[in-house]
């Protein structure tokens, strides 16, 4: 392979217009990404959109149909064995032997791994303390509440010293708490060097990556930090902002939003509605405007948009484009 | 290059905990074989002995009793009753109470003196084949044999005189014919469930895919998930041999070391089948159901029950399709006629053929639909 293409050393993941079809249909669409070293990268997308195609390409369990990919300055699609050694892989069922005790399951990914015994016993002795396993090491596996069987299989697929972590869906199911502290363990990991590689469904989730990527229908469609995804113009278009509505009857005062023009969009958010509005309405304006229509308003505030705005102007766009270049 | 054997031992040992940690399962696998071959062995008998019959004498005087004697002593008959009109012999086979009706008429004994042809009516329940050819075969004997000894009145020898003799089998004991083939399909049965559902467990727990991510080579993959099960089957097989040998007195007259010997083809038969019904089952029981289509020509097509040389065309072509045919072939051969390796090579090699061709289309099954889907 020419090594012009190769990516610079501070890149964990470089993925050059990969393309995966089965058959006719095209599961990745010329996807590109580059994720650096050190950061947890959020991989988000609808179910089927092509998520996890896009992980078993990186991983090289999937051939390329197009493209190209290096993972920690490998070629997956030479190097693919090599890849499986250098990065480590969590899927979203808890993949851990239930009838194995703790111990057990980390001393087979131990063997799996070919670590000699005594770097085997240094390694277990590191995670154990990591993940605060110690006092479950004889417990088995099925025994463990849903956060903890997290952190045993966490350890389990980091026991060889992977530079680059993928987790798919890591949080699916598991509570709240040990949602946050998990989350809080990856980050002290990343703190440690580690690249991650996370795909997940919670927006919360998302806003704590430090570069996020949107994929849709085989496409990426939003690329970046939270904070510029939040800046760009089909989610905050000239001459608009995002104001926070708080009234005490939403369902009705949406529907009449919705008729106001110069709202471009709304949606409810709890007890409040999350709106567009053009410019040429002030706050005091559309307070107005609303009271007009009977609607009580409690308060308007104006709003940063969240990601899952940001997602869902993107969604809402590019099927509007899909639908246009169908005709 | 890389070990291709890479993760056996660490597969090899994680199983023997998994098998370890479920002993109900090891147990049943191990005793539920007997159990199927005691109930076989004890409650199956094949050959026809004791068949009810009920007679019709309408003769009465002593050449007549002296005939029914010897049907009576013949062991293959066992009269229930005597009656006295067509009907009721005729209702009592309708009946079921009777599988054969023998009716003697009443010129019997007058026609045998006078040097005329007496005719003895036989009646057979069709219904049973086994039962009803048996009944011909015995009838007609007795019947030749009667005319023979009135026609030699002056005791001369028999011009031909047909000897039987049954080789390897002297008394048609049906243990000894039957145990040699329940080995194979019980051996079938273990092998192939227990991989098949190994297999399966870890595709339906995730852990398959989390396995095919490191660097685990499927050779590796494979070997130490089977070799446990190569040991289950290989023990099953001892204790099944055993109990035939010790419990049944089903002598061996071969070489029992062959017969360890070309059963590892057969296990590694069987073992692949398990692989690849995992490469297409999703769920455990998925698996079991698609085990069963494999056992089912097992116990029809491979000669256990019905002999393959009086099968159709269609199904004796299929028999050769069946691994438990050649398996048959060897356990019968080896444990009743005492054949060696001269005679049953051929069908080792057959098994380990269907085995190497099973394990590569397994393979690569299990690489374009489990590991890419």
């Amino acid at each position: 392979m020419p090594a012009a293409n190769q990516p610079a050393a501070d890149v964990s993941i470089s993925a050059e217009h990969l393309v995966r079809r089965f058959g006719d249909f095209v599961a990745v669409n010329d996807v590109s990404f580059h994720v650096e070293k050190g950061e947890i990268f959020g991989f988000l997308g609808p179910n089927g959109s092509g998520k996890t195609t896009v992980i078993k390409m990186l991983i090289g369990l999937l051939p390329l149909s197009e493209g190209s990919a290096w993972v920690e300055g490998l070629d997956v699609r030479t190097d693919a064995e090599s890849v499986r050694e250098h990065i480590g892989y969590m899927s979203q069922k808890f993949s851990l032997y239930d009838d194995l005790t703790v111990a057990e399951n980390l001393q087979f990914y131990g063997r799996i791994y070919s670590l000699p015994p005594a770097r085997m016993k240094q390694r277990i002795d590191e995670i154990v303390q990591l993940n605060g396993l110690a006092p479950y090491m004889d417990r088995l596996a099925a025994r463990l509440s849903g956060g903890w069987k997290q952190r045993l299989a966490l350890g389990c697929a980091m026991l060889h010293e992977p530079k680059l972590l993928f987790l798919d869906e890591p949080t699916a199911g598991i509570d709240p708490v040990a949602r946050r502290e998990l989350w809080d363990l990856l980050f002290e990991l990343s703190g440690h060097g580690i690249t991650f590689f996370v795909t997940t469904h919670y927006m919360d989730e998302a806003e704590r990556c430090s570069h996020v990527a949107y994929i849709y229908y085989g496409k990426i469609i939003a690329d970046g930090t939270p904070a510029e995804l939040k800046q760009i113009p089909e989610v905050q278009p000239a001459g608009t902002r995002r104001v926070e509505i708080s009234t005490p009857e939403v369902t009705r005062a949406l529907r009449v939003a919705r008729k106001i023009p110069g709202i471009r969009s709304a949606t409810i958010f709890g007890e409040s509605i999350h709106a567009l509005v053009e410019d040429r309405y002030d706050l005091p304006d559309l307070r107005a405007q609303l009271l007009k229509n009977d609607i009580a308003v409690n308060d308007i505030r104006p709003l940063t948009p969240s990601l899952e705005d940001v997602f869902v102007e993107l969604t809402y766009k590019h099927q509007a484009d899909l639908e246009k270049s169908r005709g | 290059m890389a070990d291709p054997f890479r993760g056996f031992g660490a597969i090899f040992y994680k199983e023997v905990l998994h098998v370890r940690r479920d002993s109900a399962t090891l147990f049943f696998s191990l005793f539920i074989p007997l159990i199927q071959m005691f109930v076989l062995g004890f409650g199956i008998d094949t050959n026809v002995r004791h068949v009810n019959t009920v007679i019709f004498n309408g003769d009465g005087r002593r050449e007549s009793r002296e005939l029914i004697d010897r049907l009576a002593n013949s062991d293959t008959f066992h009269i229930i009753d005597y009656v006295s009109t067509d009907a009721a012999l005729n209702d009592a086979i309708v009946g079921g109470r009777a599988r054969v009706g023998i009716k003697i008429p009443v010129d019997y004994s007058d026609r045998l003196l006078h040097n005329m042809s007496s005719q003895v009516l036989v009646l057979i329940d069709g219904s049973d084949s086994s039962v009803a050819g048996q009944a011909i075969n015995v009838t007609t004997a007795i019947g030749l044999d009667e005319s023979l000894r009135r026609v030699l009145t002056n005791r001369g020898a028999m011009a031909v005189d047909m000897r039987p003799k049954l080789l390897f089998n002297p008394d048609s004991r049906s243990p000894n014919f039957l145990l040699p083939g329940l080995t194979a399909i019980l051996l079938l049965n273990v092998t192939t469930f227990l991989t098949a559902f190994a297999i399966v467990r870890e595709k339906e727990r995730g852990t398959l895919e989390q396995l095919f991510v490191t660097p685990v080579k499927p050779f590796g993959l494979l070997l130490g998930k089977l070799l446990p099960y190569f040991a289950i089957g290989f023990t099953e097989l001892c204790l099944i041999l055993s109990c035939m040998r010790f419990i049944f007195q089903v002598p061996i007259h071969g070489s029992v070391l062959l017969l360890a010997f070309l059963s590892l083809p057969y296990l590694f038969v069987s073992l692949s089948l398990g692989i690849l019904i995992s490469s297409k089952a999703g769920t455990q029981g998925e698996a079991m159901q698609l085990a069963f289509v494999t056992i089912l020509p097992s116990i029809f097509f491979s000669g256990y029950i019905f002999p393959r040389e009086t099968m159709p065309l269609f199904f004796r072509i299929l028999s050769y399709f069946v691994p438990a045919s050649y398996f048959i072939n060897i356990t019968r051969g080896i444990i009743l006629r005492g054949a060696g390796i001269q005679h049953l090579w051929i069908d080792g090699l057959a098994l380990f053929a269907m085995g190497t061709f099973l394990l590569v289309v397994a393979a690569r099954r299990f690489q374009n639909k489990v590991i890419m889907a």
